[in-house]
């Protein structure tokens, strides 16, 4: 039974960090239809910028908001001088499909390589600013230490913010109307290419912000080569594809739905059998139902 | 004169879509813009809001010129363009639609009063504000994009084919809309459509376009009288 709450709760926390991962690239599929493999790059990067900001100031608290902001100057950058070149010249042919995804993946091996540049290729380390050791319940240690509490709730709050600028306020209906229809959005006069600008840069504050909670939530090392980001990446891609890529909703569910499923096989299978999982999970989905697992009309209201 | 283009040129590739065209429509009058298939009036409405390049001529709204501009600015200078088809969001409400219309104003205040007097116009679609725009029938849509094309406030309307694939007492209750439009807010109308007959019926002036250039141009009720034009557009 213990190991059952356990299991479930490896599960969801796993799941929240993803589901910010997937999140971000889902506002970048929504706002320039490119799927982002420098995303993990980007979120590194954010990363890197927070640890030099703990590092000076010796607070974690400082240093996730300008990891975030670092995150989404990064990625307006990015989106601003590099990829609104290139969606602009390679917009025809078999390239057009193709072009983004090399470019992304060429961005990925740029920036860790600038970051190898800057910081050396050893580790540096993040110190958690909560205690990692799980609270207890009698004799029982739960798998919810006060940083797996932090990082929950944490992602609560920026999920519901994300929501709510994008249901309530005009910069989000701006954000959905470019997405759907560029054309009669630009013809109703919204600036639809600082739109795009503005949803890469939340996508790079989200992945600013999952790198500095996956960072505290492991062993605190950071690496260019860092496996964790390269996990990151691979299972908020993943989920991403699960929820449907185009729905934000749709990503925070394929998320959980990873996260749990890969810590049942984890503490009941074997450690050895979680890549495949993860793997066989999206490539079934893709199959069965390539628009995602919620619904396209559900789907696409977020 | 206010809509002014002077041997405006478009080109895709080494095909002229519209070729040396040159017309003018005065500030408050509603003009039709008629031809077949591929006359290149799409592509002419087009060029004047910003998505398509022109390749040479001129083509200017009071001051602003129209071809050095994005559809988003022209918009703020009071062009607004319904493209072809009916020009909504589908995966957004109504009432979102038409407020995408008056987001670059920035105006809350301005925004309300103009969804006010749009559903006052289309009581329609008030009834629907909350569903998404694609339960809407067809009429209902093109209704929904006039009345966001009219959140922006325009001064000139450029309408591609507002009757696209409407039932013909629908067509009757869209143009008679757009006649009202033009009466009581004084907007300038050029209006593209294949549906001749009904274009001229509710125009001032009337342009023919044929294979890219100016077939005839005159008032909407000498066109109709012109045997020709009756013979090759209207069908009798």
């Amino acid at each position: 039974m213990f190991q059952l709450l356990n299991t479930v709760l490896i599960g969801i926390t796993a799941g929240s960090i993803y589901s910010l991962m997937a999140i971000a690239m889902v506002l970048v599929w929504r706002s320039t239809r490119v799927v982002n493999f420098a995303q993990a790059g980007m979120a590194l990067l954010s990363t890197y910028f927070g640890y030099e900001i703990i590092h000076m100031s010796g607070s974690y608290w400082l240093a996730l908001p300008i990891a975030m902001l670092a995150g989404a100057a990064v990625a307006a950058a990015i989106e601003l001088i590099f990829m609104r070149l290139l969606l602009k010249h390679s917009s025809q042919g078999a390239i057009a499909s193709i072009a983004p995804i090399i470019a992304t993946l060429g961005l990925l091996g740029l920036i860790k390589s600038i970051i190898g540049y800057f910081w050396g290729n050893q580790d540096v380390t993040i110190d958690s600013p909560f205690s990692n050791v799980g609270f207890t319940l009698g004799s029982h240690t739960l798998a919810l230490s006060p940083m797996k509490l932090f990082i929950l709730l944490a992602v609560v709050f920026l999920t519901l913010v994300l929501s709510l600028i994008f249901q309530k306020t005009n910069l989000g209906l701006a954000l959905r109307a470019s997405a759907y229809s560029p054309e009669i959005s630009r013809l109703a006069g919204i600036k639809v290419d600082l739109v795009r600008t503005f949803g890469w840069s939340l996508a790079g504050a989200a992945g600013g912000a999952a790198g500095m909670l996956q960072t505290a939530n492991g062993n605190g090392t950071l690496s260019p080569d860092s496996l964790e980001f390269s996990l990151l990446l691979a299972f908020g891609f993943i989920a991403a594809v699960i929820g449907g890529l185009d729905s934000l909703i749709g990503a925070v569910l394929g998320a959980l739905l990873l996260g749990l499923v890969l810590a049942f096989v984890l503490t009941y299978v074997g450690g050895s059998l979680v890549f495949i999982t993860a793997f066989v999970l999206l490539l079934v989905v893709l199959l069965i139902r390539p628009g995602g697992i919620i619904s396209q009309k559900a789907g696409r209201r977020a | 004169m206010s809509l002014v283009i002077e041997s405006l040129t478009v080109e895709h590739g080494a095909i002229r879509a519209v070729n040396n065209v040159s017309f003018s429509v005065k500030k408050g009058e509603l003009a039709a813009l008629i031809g077949a298939n591929g006359a290149g009036k799409t592509t002419l409405l087009r060029t004047l809001s910003g998505l398509n390049k022109a390749s040479h001529g001129k083509a200017h709204w009071l001051d602003t010129n129209l071809l050095h501009a994005k559809p988003e600015q022209l918009v703020r200078h009071g062009v607004s363009h319904v493209s072809e088809g009916k020009s909504v969001i589908p995966e957004l409400t109504v009432e979102e639609n038409l407020e995408i219309g008056a987001l670059w104003r920035r105006n809350k205040k301005e925004m309300s009063q103009s969804k006010a007097l749009i559903l006052e116009l289309f009581p329609r679609l008030g009834e629907r504000l909350l569903q998404r725009a694609d339960t809407l029938s067809g009429g209902e849509r093109q209704m929904l994009a006039l009345g966001r094309s009219l959140m922006s406030k325009p001064e000139l309307l450029l309408l591609d084919e507002p009757s696209l694939g409407l039932a013909p007492l629908v067509v009757e209750q869209i143009f008679q809309s757009i006649r009202e439009l033009t009466k009581t807010m004084g907007i300038t109308v050029l209006l593209v459509e294949q549906n001749a007959m009904g274009a001229l019926k509710i125009a001032d002036v009337g342009i023919v376009l044929n294979l890219g250039a100016v077939a005839i141009s005159g008032t909407a009720s000498s066109l109709i009288a012109d045997p020709a034009v009756r013979a090759a557009y209207l069908g009798y």
